[in-house]
């Protein structure tokens, strides 16, 4: 393979940005979570929930900080490596990118401040919204954001101005635009992978406490509501994957036909695995369901799906990868239903916390959710290729001219260091929140106390006594 | 005023909040080493605990609306620019980690490293803004593409190098009457030292940079022809700058942070007054520059943004108020702080 600017530069950006997507999409489901369980405690005043919210909020900060440090890097690449693409859809693609800033980072960034730092500064409710609002905040930027990504997908409400190399979409109607064809599919599906793993997260830290007989009452607490999450998010995917896969059979057929290897337009299988072969236009190793994919799509077996026999050679995406992190994907999705809802099931009989080996298999099913927003992703981007905005620029014309490979070149290694050393890191920090726990009520009201002499001590205007926790002098906390 | 010139003032205003804001955290960064004790320095970290992400936004922000309202200068710039920018993300990077990372740990080594890092990263994020705003008035080589032409050597030029020392200087300044500010007792003392020393640095750097600035680019000033009251910021400026000592002398720290700040208001004012109506300028040719109208999105688009900007920035400062009045006061140490 070539080493040129635009081999690198689609590496940089994959590189990037799947690392800055496995932050955003835990701090959108942690956010659901946090509010349910400080919901919880403002609704039953039981402490035990107000030490997890308190709990699960460092490990937001953690996760969130990461998403913003890389986020950044991910509104400059479209203008230091994308320049050309940049020119093209400024005028369409910019508003929603500035509309995420003004309308959702202002909001998140705002009251993380209070969520972080502002349990002894504010009241309980006070509180509770504060954390509502980041988790609409980082709700809102998903809204932005793939509404801008299924513009590319499926580009709407813009009308062509100039031509060759001057050429440039424009807009003509912002609404069209932001609800695009695909948008509101996309965007469902996408905050539902991302409760699924907020789901997920939960239940297995708390899960690997129980097992370890820790924190019992806030685990039980915490696992219980993450169950909740995961398994109505997970059946969710479901309906959603399945509307989206149809709206797609209309607007990307070549996407579609490449997820499913339909090679000749027809009556379509739907591949449970397998390796499609381009060059004998078949699949190898697979088992399908015959007629599978025309009755997903078009609730008959025998309808036809436009196969990538209908799509000009210079216009199909590659396969094997989109193909590939489709079925991962899918199959993934079949696996967190089933598992929810067998926990579920004994959540409900009551003899669920008894089952160790089911216990253990959630402390690992963490990995699951991970990779199915990640396929999720690749599966989406690749198969709209070569196209950076469906069907009208191509991703090879959408570069920067005043970047040389040797820029890109050195940009990825310097990336390639910094964040497998950011993440090792990361990885070692919540390693470490997790293995300390939530604090126990007594260590929190002992807190709590300081906190409040503290206020009263600022209202009053005498300074306040400084009264650093114990803890803070081992450095435990922070 | 036409739709184009507004967007170019309110990028300016996005500019100046950032500059402003950010700037006071950047600074806090920057001296950040200059405290030894480990409890100091996590006074220090937390004084601008709950408000550098917000404050970051601004910048955020400001990259959003210039991609959306003037997307050729956006691509341009960022393009042309590619290893500062690749180097400004990095440094953007290791400030955030470094704050959140830092006390997480209680080893020597391990804080000692964020330190580092939190320092280096802010002095050289301030830095390259400096530098940047310096190639801007300079002019940068754009051929009739659009596109940048130069290399990575033609950035670093001696008066661009000046620039963004000046930043520099000027957030460290920006930066030590914040902490002033935010401290008290003994440390507020050491705090008090450096508010002198990073006021003088930027007097002299700030004194020779106008003068380079009237030297090298006399072209500077020629929209003061057109536009004479514009010589009332100027003035204005120097009679913040003139306060910031007064202040500091009278014991009315309060008022010297208005005065850097407003020192650093007028001075984003003048570097967009020194570009208007251009935002690029091309050195190769004035008929390659990139304006407020040629770089720009079109009329329909700038008028949907400009109903964002009126739906959004409303809330926007009045959750910038809310969080600073919730976090005012004396930084302390407790169960939540870094």
């Amino acid at each position: 393979m070539d080493l040129d600017v635009l081999f690198l530069s689609r590496f940089q950006f994959a590189l990037t940005i799947m690392f800055h997507y496995l932050f955003p999409p835990l701090s959108i489901g942690l956010g659901v979570v946090m509010v349910i369980t400080e919901g919880m405690f403002l609704k039953t005043k039981n402490r035990q929930y107000e030490v997890m919210a308190r709990f699960w909020t460092k490990i937001f900060a953690v996760v969130f900080a990461m998403g913003v440090a890389t986020g950044i890097v991910m509104e400059f690449e479209f203008g230091t490596n994308w320049a050309t693409y940049s020119r093209y859809v400024g005028d369409v693609f910019g508003s929603p990118l500035a509309a995420e800033g003004v309308f959702a980072f202002f909001l998140e960034s705002g009251f993380l401040a209070v969520l972080v730092f502002g349990w002894d500064r504010v009241g309980p409710k006070m509180h509770f919204f504060s954390t509502l609002m980041v988790a609409f905040g980082s709700m809102f930027s998903a809204v932005w954001i793939v509404v801008a990504n299924s513009w590319q997908q499926t580009p709407a409400g813009f009308h062509i101005v100039g031509e060759g190399m001057m050429a440039r979409a424009e807009i003509t109607d912002f609404w069209t635009m932001v609800f695009n064809p695909s948008s509101v599919d996309r965007l469902t599906h996408t905050l539902i992978g991302a409760f699924i793993l907020g789901g997920f997260f939960v239940m297995s830290i708390t899960a690997w406490y129980i097992l370890h007989k820790r924190h019992m009452v806030v685990a039980k607490q915490g696992f219980t509501i993450g169950l909740a999450v995961a398994t109505i998010a997970s059946l969710a995917a479901l309906v959603s994957g399945h509307h989206q896969a149809q709206t797609v059979s209309v607007t990307q057929p070549a996407k579609l036909a490449t997820f499913e290897g339909h090679f000749k337009t027809g009556p379509a299988d739907l591949w449970l695995f397998g390796i499609p072969d381009p060059d004998q236009q078949k699949v190898h190793m697979g088992i399908a369901i015959p007629g599978g994919l025309s009755f997903l799509v078009h609730g008959d077996f025998d309808a036809d799906v436009t196969g990538l026999d209908a799509i000009p050679e210079d216009e199909h995406p590659p396969l094997q990868i989109p193909f590939q992190t489709y079925h991962l994907m899918v199959a993934l999705g079949m696996y967190f239903i089933f598992i929810t809802l067998l926990a579920s099931f004994f959540r409900w009989r009551g003899t669920l916390f008894d089952k160790r080996w089911l216990l253990w298999v959630f402390v690992f099913s963490i990995i699951g959710p991970y990779i199915a927003n990640q396929a999720g992703w690749i599966a989406a981007e690749v198969g709209r290729q070569p196209w950076i905005v469906y069907g009208l620029l191509r991703t090879s014309d959408a570069l920067s001219k005043a970047v040389s490979a040797e820029e890109v070149l050195t940009s990825i290694i310097l990336f390639t260091i910094i964040y497998l050393f950011l993440f090792a890191i990361w990885l070692y920090i919540m390693n470490d929140k997790i293995k300390h726990g939530p604090d126990d009520v007594s260590e929190l009201e002992s807190g709590m106390e300081g906190g409040l002499l503290e206020t009263v001590g600022e209202r009053a205007g005498t300074g306040g006594a400084s009264l650093t926790n114990p803890r803070d002098k081992d450095g435990k906390e922070g | 005023m036409d739709l184009n010139t507004f967007w170019f003032i309110l990028m300016g205003a996005l500019l100046t909040g950032y500059a402003i804001l950010d700037g006071f955290d950047l600074g806090v960064g920057i001296l950040h080493l200059f405290v030894k004790k480990d409890e100091e320095r996590r006074l220090l970290m937390n004084s601008i605990g709950p408000l550098w992400d917000g404050n970051e936004v601004w910048l955020v922000t400001f990259g959003g609306a210039l991609f959306a309202a003037f997307p050729h200068a956006y691509a341009t710039a960022f393009s042309g620019f590619y290893l500062p920018f690749m180097l400004l993300l990095f440094a953007l990077i290791f400030r955030a980690v470094s704050m959140e990372f830092r006390s997480k740990q209680e080893m020597r080594w391990w804080r000692q490293m964020w330190d580092v890092s939190f320092t280096g990263a802010s002095t050289l994020a301030t830095f390259l803004f400096g530098v940047a705003v310096g190639n801007m008035m300079k002019g940068l080589p754009i051929g009739p593409d659009m596109e940048y032409t130069g290399g990575l050597f033609n950035l670093l030029g001696p008066f661009p190098l000046l620039t963004g020392v000046l930043a520099v200087a000027t957030f460290a300044m920006h930066g030590s009457i914040y902490l002033y500010l935010k401290t008290e007792g003994n440390l507020q003392k050491r705090i008090q030292r450096w508010m002198w020393t990073t006021f003088g640095v930027f007097l002299v750097l700030y004194m020779l940079t106008t003068m380079a600035t009237l030297v090298m680019l006399p072209s500077a000033v020629k929209n003061f022809q057109e536009i004479p009251w514009a010589w009332v910021v100027v003035v204005l400026n120097v009679l913040a700058i003139a306060n910031i000592p007064r202040a500091i002398y009278l014991g009315k720290p309060g008022y010297a942070f208005i005065s850097s700040a407003a020192t650093i208001a007028a001075l984003t004012f003048l570097f967009g007054f020194d570009l208007f109506p251009n935002m690029i300028v091309s050195s190769i040719d004035p008929a390659y520059n990139l304006t407020i109208y040629n770089a720009a999105s079109s009329q329909k688009t700038l008028g949907i943004m400009r109903w964002i900007a009126i739906l959004g920035m409303p809330f926007v400062l009045s959750y910038t108020v809310a969080i600073y009045w919730i976090f005012r006061g004396k930084t302390k140490l407790g169960k939540f702080s870094y």
